[in-house]
């Protein structure tokens, strides 16, 4: 069970709603990956199409867990207006906190995020912040009072994997809250990577919404998160630098 | 921007009004209050958050926060996001 601010979810894998080819491929992608917990992002209706039907009209909130995103965000204080309106929508008062410091890499702007965690957290958010694999920045986030840190495996969108096993191992071994990698995974075994490294948990949305059939690799990222989790919990044998026979060695013909 | 002095009572004349809403100039018919703007915009109160001159109108209190000519309105919802 992965625990987050005193919520429990069954599944460890949480999956973005953004970039799918239609509302239905999402669905059973979000399906397939058996994820509880689903980002949304908080953007201006289109007036000229009011009757279009939202995405809350597909994700209905008693199936999922809606985790509003502040995606987009390039300052402290424009990311803090964008989780006050997602709160005001009504469903819960998490949010997965970015803040964007550079429009090619999306990297996190870490003191924007530093700063809009400390105002969310005292207006009674539970905050996820989107960080990078920095472990002092991770620690500040945590005594911030965010109720989870997500470091990126690699840049969002970029599907290059798992760029730094130690520094989120590293991160994964000196905080209390849950650490969930956000961003950067691509494939089954980039999770599983991911998830072997002992963290609580991975989001990931291009990696499902971009693979040619979404619903077969949701449901190999499922297995994958699964895997990775219980290679982590059997604890893997050491790295040796030479071979050693699995065969006895006794017992040879002469 | 509004008119000198056409802020006060909203402007009822020809029973409409100017709005800057979602960052566009808007002429809409004449609102009382939030709620109805909404109505009238054919949106759903419930799946809407809305931003009135940048504070946040409570659901609760959308049919007692008014509507006044040169209000700036945001009026969001949410949309796949990752």
């Amino acid at each position: 069970m992965l625990e987050i601010a005193g919520k429990s979810f069954h599944s460890r894998l949480m999956v973005g709603t953004g970039k799918y080819r239609s509302n239905d491929e999402m669905l059973r992608a979000i399906d397939a990956s058996g994820a509880e917990v689903v980002t949304v992002a908080v953007r201006r209706v289109n007036l000229d199409r009011a009757d279009e039907l939202g995405i809350l009209h597909h994700l209905t909130p008693d199936r999922y867990f809606l985790l509003a995103n502040t995606a987009g965000c390039y300052s402290a204080d424009e990311a803090i207006r964008y989780a006050r309106l997602a709160r005001e929508a009504g469903f819960n008062d998490y949010v997965k906190l970015e803040v964007i410091g550079d429009k090619e890499t999306l990297l996190p702007d870490t003191t924007g995020l530093l700063e809009a965690t400390i105002v969310l957290a005292k207006e009674g958010f539970k905050v996820l912040a989107y960080t990078n694999d920095d472990l002092i920045t991770a620690l500040r986030l945590e005594d911030a009072g965010a109720v989870a840190v997500m470091p990126l495996a690699s840049p969002i969108g970029s599907g290059l994997g798992l760029l730094n096993p130690y520094f989120i191992r590293t991160i994964k071994s000196r905080l209390s809250v849950p650490v969930i990698v956000d961003a950067g995974v691509g494939t089954a075994s980039d999770a599983c990577l991911v998830m072997e490294q002992g963290v609580d948990g991975i989001l990931m949305n291009t990696a499902l919404a971009e693979a040619r059939d979404p619903v077969e690799m949701a449901t190999a990222m499922r297995l994958a998160v699964e895997s990775g989790r219980r290679a982590w919990h059997a604890g893997r044998m050491p790295r040796r630098e030479v071979a050693v026979p699995s065969s006895p060695t006794e017992g040879m013909l002469r | 921007m509004p008119r000198a002095g056409s802020s006060h009572h909203g402007s009822t004349c020809e029973g409409v009004m100017q709005l800057v809403i979602n960052g566009d100039a808007r002429t809409t018919a004449h609102a009382e209050n939030v709620e109805q703007l909404l109505a009238e915009l054919g949106l759903d109160p419930r799946a809407v958050v809305v931003e009135l001159n940048r504070v946040i109108v409570r659901r609760p209190l959308l049919a007692s926060t008014p509507v006044v000519e040169g209000d700036q309105v945001e009026i969001v919802h949410f949309v796949g996001g990752g």
